[in-house]
């Protein structure tokens, strides 16, 4: 009889399941994990380093890709930090706009989340249901700033400009040629951004049930989530838990009602807690975010569409100036030429910010020394320790539940190894 | 709950800082206050004594470690462009790349913390300067857990050892990396670069052949000196 004994064996990077270029060693007990060993670092690029270099406003299009599926909320934190240090504060609309954009972010993240989560333990039907209404929310992302996914849309003092009062529309093209179907879908796309908000909003509860009848009761959804990678509250503290992974093991911290920021002060949204710190409760406490999320956009349209008024601030050291007024005023174009080649320096000092990004605390810590740029920047990712657990989570479960705690986690790489 | 439903943030912080006065300031510690923020700089040699009472602490209770990270001070305040002297003799186009940096001074090296108290909604930073010559400080793998992969990452981009530390490897960088790449010493272009080479079949290290160059050079001027009267 062959001697049985452990052996180790290597998941990743490039595997479908491991989002992104995570490199796992595991070693095996049979078919048990007996430790998991996580090798990070496969899409370092230093982005706090480039940021050093980089007067702040130019920084703000790495933020958007740490977080390559929440991008907004990571602007939201650099920005915040920033302001911070200046002592200013953006202009009310353009806190709304804030906060309904992170929300928006929000619901394409967790829409990300639970697509790929589904896909890894066997449901395929979820990821293309979920994609579907990312497109939308995306649309709505190129409506403002012009980019589907790497906004930079969220800048120092406020947002780049306004809402658009036209949403683009569909255009007959090679594959799309039947008039009727392009009318159909336009439909929702004759007003404004907010119209097409509202419509979403009105829609989107009841495809969130569509998503909870494939999943929620699911018999084999049950069997691969409850259960697995159990974490008590004490622990997941311990561990460095934020976000849904610490909510879903029953403490109720949520950065936007603890410690508000934005517009969050000023809307009226619940934050779900799980009980039993399991994958099963941290889906339905993301699921529930959604629907959150959703009451939050509706909100933020009602606010925006009956308070009109600036979105950025007036000061143009630090906001850059009309562009009318660039071509016609000297001091405009003094204002816009300085601001975009050297930028603008902040007070010595140092700050840290934060905000409840839907992987949990996203922060931001900028030493300051007086010039253009951050003296050092360092980014507080949520995925950074909720990885770091997986040794303990993956301990005396089986391979296949590896790959539910991965989606368990909402793991992205562009965060973790920053 | 506690208190900390009625009362505003700034009335907390100003009970931990009072706090923190009575309980660590015969240990050497200071309070820098800025911004809404309180920093506690504490020498390194207590730092888990300190590490330990602010987390088990009645008045403190820091369940969490949110963030660590090392900072290297040796360039601070370097500019690479003259600017008070400009409007009189005008600006020179050349940019200052080199700048003389601080290498040896004793506050090169720094670790910084930050803690959250989720029960009392309390924000603290902790500093801990380390020593130039040999960077090592104690480990706080044993009071937060989280700490573990955050002092490794401390390690691998700036050299700072971790004494107790349970498996202190890099993380971040490439196997077999060379340096510590956050440290100011460390070009941004790094050292060396990797191509495949057809005649070796494999892929090859060389010095990289990127020339360093400053896009926008990095100025420092007196804060706020556009704004309002008071603070001029």
């Amino acid at each position: 009889m062959p001697e049985i004994r452990n052996y180790t064996l290597n998941f990743g990077p490039q595997h479908p399941s491991a989002h992104g270029v995570l490199r796992l060693v595991l070693e095996m007990d049979g078919e048990v994990i007996e430790r998991s060993d996580p090798h990070i670092g496969l899409l370092h690029r230093g982005t706090e380093k480039l940021a050093e270099t980089k007067p702040y406003n130019q920084s703000i299009p790495y933020m958007d890709r740490l977080d390559y599926v929440s991008m907004m909320q990571n602007e939201h934190a650099y920005v915040r930090a920033v302001e911070k240090l200046l002592g200013i504060e953006a202009p009310i609309r353009a806190q709304y706009i804030r906060t309904m954009f992170d929300e928006i972010t929000r619901i394409l993240n967790h829409m990300m989340w639970l697509g790929t989560h589904a896909l890894d333990i066997g449901a395929m039907t979820v990821f293309l249901y979920c994609f579907r209404e990312r497109e939308d929310l995306m649309d709505c992302y190129e409506a403002v700033s012009g980019a589907r996914m790497h906004a930079a849309y969220y800048r120092v003092g406020g947002v780049y400009r306004d809402l658009p009062d036209e949403m683009p529309r569909f255009k007959p093209s090679n594959l799309q040629r039947d008039k009727a179907e392009l009318d159909r879908l336009n439909e929702n796309r004759q007003g404004s951004l907010l119209d097409f908000l509202e419509d979403f909003t009105n829609r989107f509860p009841g495809l969130v049930d569509e998503y909870e009848t494939l999943l929620t009761d699911n018999r084999i959804w049950k069997q691969r989530t409850v259960g697995i990678g159990v974490v008590s509250p004490e622990r997941a503290k311990a561990l460095g838990f934020s976000g849904p992974m610490l909510r879903g093991s029953g403490v109720a911290w949520d950065l936007r009602k603890k410690q508000p920021y934005a517009a969050y002060d000023k809307v009226d949204f619940d934050i779900p807690v799980g009980q039993n710190g399991d994958c099963y409760d941290r889906y339905l406490v993301r699921i529930e975010e959604i629907r959150q999320s959703n009451r939050i956009i509706r909100q933020c349209v009602d606010w925006l569409r009956d308070n009109p008024g600036p979105v950025i601030i007036e000061d143009h050291k630090i906001a850059p100036p009309k562009r009318a007024a660039m071509k016609s005023d000297m001091e405009g174009l003094i204002h816009h030429f300085k601001l975009f080649s050297e930028g603008y320096c902040t007070p010595p000092g140092e700050v840290y910010s934060a905000v409840e990004a839907s992987k949990g605390e996203f922060g931001v810590y900028i030493i300051s020394d007086g010039a253009n740029k951050p003296y050092r920047l360092k980014l507080r990712a949520p995925g950074f320790p909720h990885l770091m657990a997986m040794d303990e989570m993956a301990k005396g479960h089986m391979l296949a539940d590896v790959v539910a705690l991965i989606g368990t986690m909402d793991i992205v790489f562009g965060e973790i190894d920053r | 709950m506690n208190d900390s439903a009625t009362t505003t943030s700034d009335e907390r912080l100003a009970e931990l800082v009072e706090a923190l006065i009575i309980a660590f300031g015969p240990k050497g510690c200071r309070i820098e206050q800025g911004l809404g923020e309180a920093t506690l700089v504490v020498p390194r040699e207590h730092l888990v004594d300190v590490a330990t009472e602010l987390r088990d602490g009645e008045a403190f209770g820091f369940e969490q470690l949110i963030d660590l990270c090392g900072v290297d001070y040796s360039a601070y305040g370097q500019a690479e462009w003259e600017t008070s002297r400009a409007s009189s003799t005008g600006f020179g186009r050349g940019v200052e790349r080199d700048a003389e940096l601080d290498l040896t001074g004793s506050e090169r090296f720094a670790v910084v913390y930050h803690l959250l108290s989720v029960g009392r909604n309390l924000r603290l930073r902790l500093r801990a300067h380390v020593d130039t010559e040999q960077p090592m400080i104690d480990s706080v793998v044993s009071v937060w857990p989280v700490a573990d992969w955050f002092e490794r990452e401390a390690f691998d981009l700036f050299g700072i050892l971790f004494d107790g530390h349970p498996d202190l490897r890099r993380i971040l960088t490439d196997y077999g990396f060379v340096g510590h790449p956050f440290r100011k010493d460390f070009p941004l272009s790094g050292h060396v670069e990797m191509r495949y080479d057809p005649e070796l079949a494999r892929v090859v290290y060389e010095p990289v052949k990127i020339e360093p160059r400053t896009l926008v050079p990095r100025v420092i001027r007196k804060a706020g000196r556009h704004q309002n009267v008071e603070s001029n």
